[in-house]
């Protein structure tokens, strides 16, 4: 295929670069949207930056672009400080969520507008828009306007853009937050295929905690200019380090319990804790509604983990058992056909797989 | 949305025994309102061009047109018209960006779009006073500018104080249409101010900006009052001629010679909106 | 899992530390863009505002040159001419008046309808109103001779003048109704007007025409100024506005101080109309939930 986006072997000027960030921060007025902010990107990595709206992950990005200027901190990109290099001499490809094309060019056109710019030859110019193209899989839409393929062309023509450049680093604002679902599932996959492929140390910036956990090497959450936690999806999934990070990936049932000799008792259940160097005492635990296992009481006996099924929603391959338990209620997640003798009103009695769980310091709120 | 379509659940029913009008009954007054008073006073121009005072089909009106005189008409209207649209555009461009570039719920942009939306209207008599007051050849408190009453530039200054407001009306939207993730995505890729302008923002407001000096151009055309106030002994403008032709002092009313030169008006005003229509139709499609 | 390349970082720091708490070059940039802002604002409103303050600055003068006077206002309603002022004023007021009933009555119902009912014509309608834009007044002036011709056999005054400025009036009403109407939902609104049970005359007048109120208002006094400023088409007709007077005065009394002050009088209020407007549209706009 193009074998020269495998820039990596072919090119030796343009290698995986390594992105620091050190100590950033940024104020809007009285608003604190990064707080000294460290991270480093490694070479060839793709970090996403997830969090709710504010966090700070758009604006993080847009330093490391240089469209807006960091108040205090250091950004270096491949060894070389470039905190005060303007925008335009940055080398990096960056996609935006929308409007990203221009208008007036094809997209051929588009593609090519940086290469323009770096005044490549036009012969040359449109052979690497091309292959760019065939990256993304578009050459048969290259005299097309962007007006006439749909959001998701539109996308991937951003990305062929951003690429042609050859550019050390490749930013991506939420890229896919304005297409349809399934346009959207497809896109990403294509997307971190390519970013493999071609081997660029990449940030991405999302909202959709899906998206940031199928595609990255690491993910960072944030929230309030900080990162709570910069680890591998899986890590981020089941080890959450704090209640943020659990509560905003996934979903998550809080339990009170007591803290005591490395346990944490949950409704009569000893489970391991993630931190052991939790204090002692009362405190909530966190567990994950695929935890949760339930069984249909025949018995009629009541403890703590037995209760009524309030709510079934079917998701397809699982579905979601909200159980009340008398005092609060519990979400379940299990294969379909496991609950498919369960019916509102059913008595069941539940089990909590002895995971390692958070536990946070904060009193428990009734779980979705 | 025909009639037909009305099943609405709790919809009166229809009443028994009566037919409604079709509902294109509803713009008859409209129609009989315009028609009367918009289209037959234009057809009664344009029919009237060709029409001998005696009766009969001619086409000596309009050829009677074609002395000296006339044409200088013509080219004076041309004159003042090119250079009050040309000045305006520019200077309506600059503002409008300096409008365009601050804070959408700013003050400013406020007071100058009501300013624009006021000024654009203040033509005709009150305008010429206003010049007159301020820099008229006697009585200018600012300075005397003898110029004043030349023509084309004394007149074409009062136009411009017009054309302004009223380019920055028509061509802000065009200006606010530009997206900052183009600037953004042309400076990230390399591109300088200048290779902005170049490449993305100029050619995306050319067309806009075409089509409004071409309505600017219309503007000035059709404009009587202003220079009628600023100068009434001299036509240097076809307006101006046509009104003479009207109100002849001698009492013998020209219709003819006034019908002629209104038409002629019509065919240089719909050449110049059509234009105007084509382009804005254009960068409306990128607009999506 | 993550094809992280064995390429050794290129520690070579190039350029030495940039000075903590600086700010960047977006913020120069910035500021570039705000020095030629207040620049051009500041030379546009000296060039606007000139003249307007020569009118106003001229009407306050006195007999003496250096001395302040208010009776070129005063004259406004007293001027006697010749010719005299005040019938002319009077005329105006009324013809503003009955130009904007007569634009109601016809436009606004006619729109609502073509939108809600009779779709297609809504090109028509859009060319219609747009037309008189390309139809200078001075060219429909001579169209509207004849036709004034037959009505002068009657012997009418110079409201006769409304059916001509209704028509001249048109396009500002229509853009500025148009915009109230696509502000609103007025499909949704009249659907479910009429699934509650309304007619159609309640549909349009209580439904949808109150919720446009401010485009109304708009049209209304885009109407007015146009009525306060009119000339091209009464002059020639030889009737008598304010306009048409204003210049016989000026060609019998060249500077006549009530001049400026009859200019400024009626150009603070367009002014005031379309300030009054503009903070009436916002206040509501933001009581919108």
């Amino acid at each position: 295929m193009s074998s020269t986006a495998t820039r990596t072997q072919s090119d030796p000027a343009r290698i995986a670069v390594e992105v620091q960030l050190r100590g950033l921060s940024r104020r809007y007025g009285s608003v604190v949207a990064l707080d000294n902010l460290d991270l480093t990107v490694q070479a060839g990595e793709l970090i996403a930056l997830l969090g709710p709206s504010g966090c700070g992950k758009t604006t993080t990005l847009r330093l490391l672009a240089g469209l807006e200027d960091a108040d205090t901190g250091r950004i270096t990109v491949g060894g070389r400080d470039i905190t005060r290099l303007p925008a335009s001499k940055r080398d990096m490809g960056m996609v935006f969520q929308a409007y990203s094309l221009f208008p007036h060019m094809t997209v051929r056109q588009n593609v090519a507008f940086g290469l323009r710019l770096r005044r490549i030859s036009s012969a040359h110019r449109d052979r690497r828009a091309l292959e760019m193209l065939q990256l993304v899989g578009l050459e048969t839409q290259a005299d097309r306007y962007p007006h006439q393929i749909s959001g998701g062309q539109q996308q991937r023509v951003a990305l062929a853009r951003a690429l042609a450049i050859q550019p050390q680093v490749l930013l991506l604002d939420e890229p896919l937050s304005a297409l349809d679902a399934k346009v959207r599932a497809q896109l990403r996959d294509q997307i971190r295929r390519i970013q493999l492929e071609v081997g660029i140390t990449t940030l991405f910036v999302t909202h959709d905690q899906e998206e940031a956990l199928a595609i990255a090497d690491r993910v960072g959450v944030m929230q309030d200019g900080r990162i709570e936690q910069l680890a591998p999806p899986t890590e981020i999934y089941s080890r959450p380090s704090t209640a943020f990070v659990a509560e905003f990936v996934g979903l998550s049932n809080r339990l009170a319990g007591t803290v005591s000799a490395g346990t944490v008792t949950v409704r009569g259940r000893n489970l391991p804790l993630v931190d052991l160097s939790t204090p002692e005492g009362p405190a909530t635990a966190i567990v994950r509604p695929e935890a949760v296992t339930l069984s249909s009481d025949s018995s009629g006996e009541s403890g703590p983990l037995v209760g009524t099924v309030i709510a079934i929603t079917f998701l397809g391959a699982t579905s979601r058992v909200t159980v009340d338990l008398g005092d609060t209620t519990i979400l379940a997640q299990l294969p379909t056909s496991d609950a498919s003798d369960l019916r509102a009103g059913s008595r069941v009695s539940l089990t909590i797989r002895p995971d390692p769980v958070l536990v946070s310091a904060d009193a428990p709120v009734a779980s979705e | 949305m025909t009639a037909a379509a009305t099943t609405e659940t709790g919809a009166r029913p229809p009443r028994a025994g009566r037919r409604s009008a079709p509902t294109w009954v509803g713009t008859v007054p409209f129609l009989a309102y315009t028609g009367v008073f918009l289209l037959l006073p234009t057809g009664i121009v344009i029919w009237n061009a060709f029409r001998r005072p005696t009766g009969g089909f001619t086409f000596s009106n309009i050829s009677a047109l074609n002395t000296s005189a006339v044409r200088t008409l013509f080219v004076g209207s041309l004159e003042l018209c090119v250079i009050s649209a040309l000045i305006g555009a520019v200077l309506g461009a600059i503002l409008a960006y300096a409008v365009a570039s601050g804070r959408q719920d700013g003050v400013v942009r406020r007071l100058y779009l009501a300013g624009s939306g006021v000024l654009a209207q203040f033509g005709g008599v009150t305008l010429a006073f206003a010049f007159l007051a301020t820099i008229g050849p006697t009585s200018g408190i600012l300075f005397h500018a003898s110029w004043f009453y030349d023509f084309p530039w004394g007149i074409a200054l009062i136009y411009i104080y017009f054309q302004i407001p009223l380019m920055v009306l028509v061509f802000l939207p065009a200006i606010d249409g530009l997206k900052v993730q183009w600037r953004e995505a042309a400076e990230n890729l390399g591109g300088s101010t200048w290779h902005y302008w170049r490449y993305i923002g100029g050619p995306l407001l050319t067309p806009a900006f075409l089509g409004a000096t071409l309505l600017l151009f219309a503007n000035a055309l059709s404009a009587y009052a202003t220079i009628v106030a600023w100068e009434d002994q001299i036509a240097y403008v076809v307006p101006q001629q046509i009104g003479v032709a009207l109100i002849s002092e001698v009492g013998l009313v020209n219709f003819n010679q006034a019908d002629a030169l209104a038409f002629g008006m019509i065919v240089m005003v719909v050449i110049v909106m059509s234009g105007y229509f084509l382009l804005q139709r254009r960068a409306a499609r990128w607009q999506r | 899992m993550a094809a992280v390349n064995e390429i050794p970082a290129l520690g070579v720091p190039a350029e030495p530390q940039a000075p903590q708490g600086v700010r960047g070059l977006r913020a120069s940039q910035r500021r570039r863009l705000n020095a030629f802002r207040y620049v051009a604002f500041t030379i546009f409103g000296l060039f606007f505002l000139l003249p307007l303050f020569a009118m106003i600055r001229f009407s306050l003068e006195g007999s003496k040159p250096g001395t302040w006077s208010v009776a070129a206002w005063k004259q406004i309603a007293s001027y006697q001419g010749p010719p005299p002022l005040l019938p002319a004023i009077e005329i105006t007021l009324e013809l503003a008046v009955i130009t904007s009933l007569v634009m109601l009555v016809l436009v606004v119902p006619t729109m609502i309808w073509v939108k809600l009912r009779v779709q297609w014509f809504s090109r028509v309608l859009e060319f219609l109103c747009l037309l008189p834009l390309t139809i200078p007044a001075i060219v429909l002036v001579v169209g509207l001779a004849p036709i004034y011709n037959r009505i002068e056999r009657y012997n009418v005054s110079a409201l006769m003048l409304f059916w001509a400025y209704v028509i001249l009036a048109l396009p500002y009403a229509y853009r500025a109704l148009t915009a109230g109407l696509t502000a609103m939902d007025a499909t949704t609104l009249s659907e479910a007007a009429r699934s509650l049970g309304a007619r159609w005359f309640t549909v349009m007048f209580r439904v949808i025409a109150p919720n446009m109120w401010q485009a109304i208002l708009n049209a209304l006094m885009l109407t007015v100024a146009l009525v306060l400023g009119e000339f091209t088409i009464a002059y020639p007709l030889t009737y008598v506005n304010l306009q048409v007077e204003l210049f016989s005065i000026s060609r019998n009394t060249v500077n006549a101080g009530v001049l400026f002050s009859a200019s400024a009088a009626t150009l603070l209020v367009a002014f005031a109309l379309l300030l009054i407007l503009s903070y009436v549209g916002r206040r509501l706009r933001r009581g919108r939930p």
